[in-house]
Order: C-alpha cells, then sequence, then structure tokens
C-alpha cells in the first residue's frame, strides 16, 4: 500500500497516513518536553515569531497600495494613511512592528547572554540567530528607505557611502548598491524588491533553522543546566514539561500582555516622539537638502556611535561591523563550564551590567548630537564594549562558580 | 558494490562538477552586472551646463550632476586672500589626498580664480554642507574665514572646500571635472570640449 501506520481515524487520519502530521505535532509542540521552569524571559522568543507574523501580513497589505517609484512612493505612504480605508492601522502595525521586532530580539538575546543560551551545545542556535538578527538589520535599513522621506533619502546614502569607503572596490560598490550616480529610483526600486522578497525568504528560512536547532538540543532554562542528564524509564526528562498545553497557553498570556502595549503605541504614539517615525522622514527625499542632524532609528543607533567614535569612515565600518561579528564569537569567547547567572560571581555580573549599560548609552549617543564630552563617552564606551570579549575570554578560562544543582531548583 | 575505485567513472565525476561550477560561475554574471548603472542611468549621468552670468560674490549657484548637488560659489578678493593665511590649520592644504581635476590642485582648487565649482557632498559620510561665506566669529569657529559648514558630523571646510583640522572628514571637498565654454557658461562632467559643443 505505502500508506504510513496511524492511530487517528477520519481525516486526521487519512493526512497521516500521507504525511507525518503527528509526529511532527508530537514533536514540536505535544511532546516537546521543555524545562519547567521558564519565567518572564522566555517570553521573547514566541514573540519575535509573532511580530513576524505581523510584519508579513501587513507588508503585504502594504505593497496592494505602494509603488516603488521615487516619483509616487512618498505619496502613496500618505495615500495609504488618509485615503485606504484602515491603511492607518496597517501602516502603524508595520512601523511600530519594526520597533517592536528589535525590542522583542534585543530583550531575547539579553536572556541568553543572561543564562548562557549561546554556549555548548547551542552554538548553532545563536549563530542562526545572529544571522536571523543580521537579516532583520537589512531588511528594516531597506524598509525604511521605502517611504522616500528626507531621512529615507539621506539615511540611505550615508549608511551605502560606507560601503564606498572601502579601498579599491569601494566606488564600483557604491554603485553596484545604488544601481546609479547617487541613492535614486533605481535604488528604491532594488531595495523594494530585497526588502520584500529576498530578505523576507532568508528570514523564514533563517528562523526554520533556529527553531529547528533548538529542538534538536532542547531548550536552555534559567538555571543552565542539561534537563536530558535526568530522564525517566520512558526517556522523558524528569524536568520536562510537554510544550503544549504548558507553555502554549504561558506564551498565549504573554502574547495578550504584549499586544496591549503594542497597540496602544499604535494607537496613541505611533511616531514614539520621532524615535519611531522620524519627523525628518515627513518631508519628501531632497537630495539637495540635508536633515540638520542625520541619525538612523533607534535600533541601529548603538553601532552608528561605535562608527562615529572613529574618524576615518572606512576605519569606523571596520569597527562597527567588529562589534556585530564579535556577538557572532560569544559561544566560543565563553568558555566556562556554567552557563547561568546564577551560578556565577561578581565579576561576571559587573562585567555584563556594564556591556548592557555601554549598548544602551551608546545607543542615546548615537540619536543626539556630539560635543567634546559626548565624543570622549562614545569612546569609553566602545572600549567597554569590546573589553567584555575579553574580559570574557581570559575570566572564563578557570571561572570560580557557585556550586551547579543537578536538577532544576524551582 | 565492490570496494574497487572506478577510477574513469570518479574522472568523470570531478569533470562534470568542475563544468557545474563554471556554468554557476558565468550564469552568475548577468544576475551581479545587472546591479550596475543601467544605460538610462548612465546617460543621465552625463554632463551639465551652467550659467554664472548673475552670480555675486558669496553667492552659491546649485545644479545637479549625477544626482549630486554642485556648488558654484563666486569669491571676491576678500575671500582668496582668505585662502593663504591658514595653511596651518588644514588637513591637507596642498590637496594632495583629496580628489579634484589637476588643472584644480592649487589653493583656489579652481580653473578660475574667482569662480569655486565643488561636488556639495562632504567627504566624511556624505551629507551637504552648508556655505557660510562671511568672515565673521561663528558657534563652530570663533576665527572663522569663511566656508563651508557640515550640519551632521560638524566638519569645516575653507572657502576652497580644503578641510580643517578636527574635522570628521579626511579629505577636502571633491572638485568635478569642468570645462568653461565661453565667459560665463561652462559645461559639468568633462573637462574637454567635444565637437565644438
Amino acid at each position: 500500500m505505502g500508506l504510513r501506520k496511524t492511530n487517528e481515524k477520519g481525516i486526521l487520519g487519512w493526512f497521516d497516513q500521507r504525511l507525518p502530521v503527528m509526529d511532527m505535532w508530537n514533536d514540536h509542540m505535544a511532546k516537546y518536553y521543555a524545562p519547567s521552569n521558564f519565567n518572564f524571559w522566555y517570553f521573547f522568543g514566541s514573540l519575535a515569531l509573532l511580530v513576524l507574523v505581523n510584519q508579513l501580513l501587513t507588508g503585504v497589505w502594504l505593497t496592494m497600495h505602494y509603488k516603488p517609484d521615487a516619483a509616487q512612493a512618498f505619496g502613496l505612504v500618505e495615500y495609504i494613511m488618509r485615503d485606504v480605508p484602515w491603511g492607518w492601522l496597517i501602516r502603524y502595525l508595520h512601523t511600530t512592528g519594526a520597533s517592536a521586532f528589535f525590542i522583542v530580539v534585543y530583550l531575547h538575546m539579553f536572556r541568553g547572554l543572561m543564562y548562557g543560551s549561546y554556549k555548548k551545545p547551542r552554538e548553532l542556535i545563536w549563530t542562526f540567530g545572529m544571522i536571523i538578527y543580521v537579516a532583520l538589520m537589512a531588511e528594516a535599513f531597506m524598509g525604511y528607505v521605502l517611504p522616500w522621506g528626507n531621512m529615507s533619502f539621506w539615511g540611505a546614502k550615508v549608511i551605502t557611502q560606507l560601503f564606498g569607503t572601502i579601498p579599491w572596490i569601494g566606488d564600483v560598490l557604491l554603485e553596484g548598491i545604488r544601481g546609479d550616480y547617487n541613492i535614486s529610483d533605481a535604488t528604491l526600486n532594488r531595495f523594494f524588491a530585497l526588502h520584500v522578497v529576498a530578505v523576507p525568504i532568508v528570514l523564514l528560512i533563517l528562523v526554520f533553522l533556529h527553531i529547528a536547532a533548538l529542538h534538536s538540543v532542547g531548550s536552555n532554562n534559567p538555571d543552565g543546566i542539561e534537563i536530558k542528564d535526568y530522564k525517566d524509564e520512558n526517556g522523558i526528562p524528569k524536568d520536562g514539561i510537554p510544550f503544549h498545553p504548558y507553555y502554549s497557553v504561558k506564551d498565549i498570556f504573554g502574547i495578550g500582555m504584549f499586544l496591549i502595549i503594542f497597540l496602544g503605541i499604535v494607537f496613541l504614539k505611533p511616531d514614539m516622539g520621532g524615535l519611531f517615525l522620524e519627523h525628518d522622514n515627513f518631508n519628501i527625499a531632497n537630495p539637495g537638502s540635508t536633515p540638520e542632524h542625520i541619525k538612523p532609528v533607534w535600533y541601529f543607533t548603538p553601532f552608528f556611535a561605535i562608527l562615529k567614535v572613529v574618524p576615518n569612515p572606512f576605519g569606523g565600518m571596520i569597527v562597527m561591523f567588529s562589534a556585530i561579528i564579535a556577538l557572532f564569537l560569544l559561544p566560543w569567547v565563553d568558555r566556562s563550564e556554567v552557563k547561568s547567572i546564577r551560578y556565577r560571581l561578581l565579576p561576571f555580573k559587573l562585567a555584563l551590567t556594564a556591556f548592557v549599560t555601554s549598548f544602551v548609552v551608546l545607543g542615546y549617543l548615537g540619536m543626539v548630537s556630539w560635543g567634546p564630552g559626548e565624543k570622549l563617552l562614545a569612546q569609553a564606551l566602545t572600549g567597554v564594549y569590546f573589553l567584555y570579549f575579553v574580559f570574557l575570554f581570559v575570566y572564563t578560562k578557570n571561572e570560580k562558580h557557585k556550586p551547579i544543582p543537578e536538577r532544576l531548583t524551582h | 558494490m565492490t570496494d574497487k575505485v572506478n577510477e574513469s567513472r570518479r574522472n568523470l565525476l570531478i569533470a562534470t562538477s568542475v563544468v557545474g561550477a563554471i556554468g554557476a560561475g558565468f550564469a552568475a554574471v548577468p544576475f551581479i552586472k545587472s546591479w550596475m548603472p543601467s544605460e538610462r542611468a548612465k546617460a543621465a549621468g552625463g554632463v551639465v551646463k551652467a550659467n554664472v552670468s548673475k552670480l555675486e560674490s558669496g553667492q552659491k549657484l546649485q545644479v545637479k550632476w549625477r544626482g549630486q548637488p554642485i556648488f558654484i560659489v563666486k569669491r571676491d578678493k576678500v575671500l582668496l586672500d582668505t585662502l593663504s593665511n591658514h595653511d596651518d590649520r588644514l588637513k591637507d592644504a596642498k590637496s594632495e589626498k583629496s580628489i579634484q581635476p589637476d588643472f584644480a590642485k592649487n589653493i583656489y582648487r579652481s580653473q578660475k580664480e574667482e569662480l569655486l565649482v565643488m561636488v556639495g557632498i562632504c567627504t566624511h559620510l556624505g551629507c551637504s554642507p552648508k556655505v557660510y561665506p562671511e568672515i565673521v566669529p561663528q558657534a563652530f569657529d570663533s576665527d572663522w574665514q569663511g566656508g563651508f559648514y557640515c550640519p551632521c558630523h560638524g566638519s569645516t571646510f575653507d572657502i576652497s572646500g580644503r578641510v580643517y583640522n578636527g574635522s570628521p572628514a579626511g579629505t577636502n571637498m571633491v572638485i568635478p571635472p569642468y570645462v568653461y565654454v565661453d565667459e560665463n557658461n561652462l559645461i559639468i562632467g568633462t573637462d574637454k570640449l567635444e565637437g565644438g559643443a
């Protein structure tokens, strides 16, 4: 017959004979055993998935009314806001969703730093996650160009200009990225293609790999110990509970809380006082008039500050990309045998605090114009950012730590 | 199945893979080249004409070439005299590291002394500086000699577009190729008059 064996009846049984429906459901939901001590910090993975769905859905709807044409784009965004039924809501869901995506992803990454979720055996999960983060930055950058406001134009100009500073190939590379001798209709068109088709496909594949790798080695937890080391006679981790219904319900609660805040912003303060939607972008792109103060949207500003710390643009670009590459290397920089911050001592806690503080304050400095004081502070904090990785590498060689429990401690 | 390796089949396998890889390499060419500026963009990136007969000293005329603002600034003797008194404050006073046609590699950075033609894009990160032609103290420079100030990251340039020390920009402003057709008309984007244009 060639049909698979199944315990299910009816339509579900018919499908299960032809596609491993129940196996997939069990492997990833009903019999995926997750540690029983997940806390607040474990909401952000599923929330990132929710925001991704929001971006895909609202993004598809926006493309129904938008044209990537330098002569029309700015006007069409106004048209979506004023004339398209519910267009304002769909656009604000998309623009607020972009910022929400980064808030959720930054908190998700911070969770990983706290509980050592990047450490063996989860290096690949972290690596896929980092590639997602980089793809997300590319996606957000290109999406920001599409409304064709003046900050879209000048932001795109300054950021693409970075690639023009690369010796030898810079000029050709710059023309290749822009498709013209300046940011133009050609640039807008290709950014639209990449933003709407290419990068989302890459993102979806990466998210699939991120979750596949996670479900293969199993989730970490706030204690940072492996629940698979203690299994009962059926091979089920003693400290594990099925993802469904326990965590599916927990995540629905998290989604409810998230939506209250998210929709509050969408309805009441969608521009977040110039933070989510910048004031200069309410003017149409004008190549002859630079905004008084060019800055990226808030989620890029820590890296923008690091870029500005180095006087030479090419050098600045190298240092900025190093700041991202350093994060990729974390699983191998942290050589400790302990994962969770709960069982690590004060030096690690101070270092992590310093690292996160430097990132947040650099984010602030990336938004404001600089005098000598700000420049000095940004230089110092860039130092702190990179020193975290140096410190971690040295400190974790022979790290002293509190006794690690064998089972979860709740 | 035997353990013996079939050498001729293996060579065929390698040859097939190599040919396939070369084919994929060739197939990638149109996809990569397609990113470069189109013929239409190249044509639009040709030359532009400017008439400077109505320009007064300190005034700026702005035209667009390849989507970039081109500043044309008229300078009187007072402004031109400032150019020789502050070499020590400049990063590249002789324009040795900067981009300009050979005819502009002098302190005036121009073909005719009184007229500066310059790409109005900061050499730091591509913002468009503003011209401050008055020789009066400014918030960003108490000893201002007239010149250009970039509002993005605070780079300052003298009235020849030469960058001052302490600016984030590393080189002087770019001078495009241009040529005078007659007293008051010039063509930007080429340094040769072709076919009696």
